[in-house]
């Protein structure tokens, strides 16, 4: 029994990650209709220079909301070099061009940081906590706490701002948009930066848990990307459902069935999802929404 | 009425879609006050032009300039905030949003400048103007029938200040009870609010109706221009356009 519990406690903590991941992925999707493979890559950088900028001395927290604006400047900087010159390519040949940004990335950064993974201090003093028989760490807690920050400023900033129905209004008919005097290619930087930024909470999150290397972005962004399709692409609470339930499925089909297992444990549940309903749970009603 | 320099002037506009020439050498100007109706068949290039002065397309040659500025090579971004608003052709309201988002969108480059209070009033000014919308304030934009979502389409350019209102089609796909309420509506725009408006239709007889000038183009050429009475009464118009409808 103390055992499901602390296997659902890990599931969540991982599953909260592949959440905000794949949030990343469904901000930039509902804005321009790019996949961004890159995306794990974010979660990379967030880590490594969260690791980097408190070695070099700085406070804890300032080197925290410092990554975050680099992290944002980096994912801008890809949308105007590797995005926007490419505008009008199709869909597919924008995928391998983020695939592409991705292992550039990832050569820059192994030859920055080396192979060695890199040891993150907590959020805050990590005694765990017992209960019910299981541990929790406080770290858990924050990335479970940083997913739910995250997921509300989306929603918030979708639904009830101007800018946010720009975003919107970019997606659902970018002529219209432009009219009115919303440029679409604004806005997809933005969105960019914007994923960007949430990429990196999502890296410092998860560093002290799972210390990073390199090429960290490599499985949290096919995971993520899995939670987003799962979810329907384009929509933010599928993003967190499919998250969640990734997280889960391999969590407990690690610690019941078999840890050498758990990504086909759970890449096997995404895809059977996906061949019944192949437009993500909850696709229909999203895809096309813009935001949430 | 006119005043000497034309709000909008378009000179020689020519503009390709790769090889193909759809405008050749168009010329024409709408003074500040004037409805001018821009008529032809399907294909003729109209809705080009329109594209082309909101900044949508670039013309290979040709000029266009605004209350004395030219805005030929300017982004469509830039001109709305010039005042220039257009209600492109096929409405395109945003449908997954909700009728008011879409006004509130319809205010979007302005709205810092004007305060969220200003722009409700806004808002409340264009129920007025079109009660229905009111009504369906809360409902998606998609839900709203033809006739609503043009209203919604034409409230939401207001929104943008426009000194001068391009309107592509509005009564395609209505009603004719509706096409009729549509093209009032344009008049009163005039009257009411000052707008100058420039109506591309293939409605040929009603907008010669509502319209103080007009342009016939075809095959992106202007082939006649004259007062819409005297258009009304011209003869090759009367056979081409109006058929049995002019009685
Ligand atoms: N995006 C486009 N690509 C290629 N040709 C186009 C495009 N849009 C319009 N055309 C062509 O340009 C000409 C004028 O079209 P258009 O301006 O839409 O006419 P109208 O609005 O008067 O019906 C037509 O021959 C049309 O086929
Ligand atoms: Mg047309």
């Amino acid at each position: 029994m103390s055992e499901l519990l602390q296997y659902i406690v890990t599931g969540l903590t991982t599953g909260s990650i592949y959440a905000i991941v794949a949030l990343g992925f469904v901000t930039i999707y509902s804005v321009t209709k790019v996949i961004n493979l890159a995306q794990g890559e974010f979660v990379m950088l967030g880590g490594m220079l969260m690791y980097t900028l408190s070695a070099a001395g700085l406070p804890y927290w300032i080197a925290f909301f410092l990554t975050i604006p680099l992290v944002m400047v980096f994912g801008m900087l890809l949308e105007r070099i590797v995005i926007r010159p490419a505008k009008g390519a199709d869909a597919l040949s924008l995928i391998i061009l983020t695939i592409g940004a991705s292992i550039f990335i990832r050569g820059i950064a192994s030859m920055i940081w080396g192979k060695t993974p890199k040891k993150v201090e907590p959020f805050t003093s990590n005694d765990p906590i017992q209960f019910a028989g299981a541990s929790v760490t406080p770290q858990s807690l924050w990335v479970m706490l940083i997913m739910l920050v995250v997921v509300l400023g989306l929603y918030f900033l979708v639904e009830k701002t101007v800018i946010g129905k720009g975003f919107q209004a970019c997606s659902a008919n970018p002529l219209a948009a432009r009219l009115l005097g919303i440029s679409p290619a604004r806005m997809s930087l933005l969105s960019f930066g914007l994923s960007a930024a949430i990429g990196a909470l999502a890296g410092m999150a998860i560093a002290p848990i799972l210390y990073p290397s390199f090429d960290v972005g490599l499985m949290l962004g096919v995971k993520g990307f899995s939670a987003a399709i799962f979810g329907g692409l384009g929509s933010s609470p599928g993003a967190v459902i499919g998250g969640l339930t990734i997280g889960l499925v391999e969590s407990l089909g690690a610690g019941l069935i078999d840890s050498g297992l758990k990504d086909a444990i759970a890449f096997g549940v995404v895809l059977l999802i996906l061949l019944i309903r192949p437009s993500g749970i909850l696709g229909e009603k999203s895809v096309g929404k813009g935001g949430l | 009425m006119l005043s000497t320099q034309p709000m909008l002037q378009v000179e020689d506009l020519q503009v390709y879609y790769d090889q193909i020439q759809a405008l050749a050498g168009v010329s024409l100007e709408v003074h500040e006050g004037e409805v001018v109706a821009l008529l032809g068949a399907n294909g003729a290039g109209k809705t080009t032009l329109l594209h082309t002065v909101s900044g949508l397309i670039s013309p290979r040659k040709g000029k266009v300039t605004f209350k004395g500025e030219e805005i030929t090579r300017y982004q469509p971004e830039k001109i709305v905030t010039l005042g220039i608003g257009h209600v492109p052709e096929h409405r395109q309201i945003f449908g997954t949003l909700s009728v008011k988002d879409n006004l509130i969108l319809g205010a979007y480059h302005h709205y810092k400048k004007t305060g969220k209070n200003k722009v409700d009033e806004e808002i409340e000014k264009m129920y007025e103007l079109f009660p229905i919308l009111k009504e369906r304030e809360s409902q998606l934009a998609g839900t709203l029938s033809g006739g609503q979502q043009q209203m919604l389409a034409i409230a939401r350019a207001l929104m943008t200040n426009p000194k001068l209102l391009l309107l592509d089609e509005p009564s395609l796909g209505l009603a004719p009870i509706i096409v009729k309420e549509v093209l009032e509506l344009i008049r009163r725009l005039r009257d009411e609010l000052g707008t100058t408006v420039l109506l591309i239709e293939q409605n040929v007889f009603a907008s010669l109706k509502i319209s103080d000038r007009a342009y016939v183009i075809q095959r992106g050429e202007i082939v006649k221009q004259g007062s819409s009475r005297e258009l009304l009464d011209d003869e090759e118009v009367r056979e081409a356009y109006l058929g049995h409808k002019a009685v």
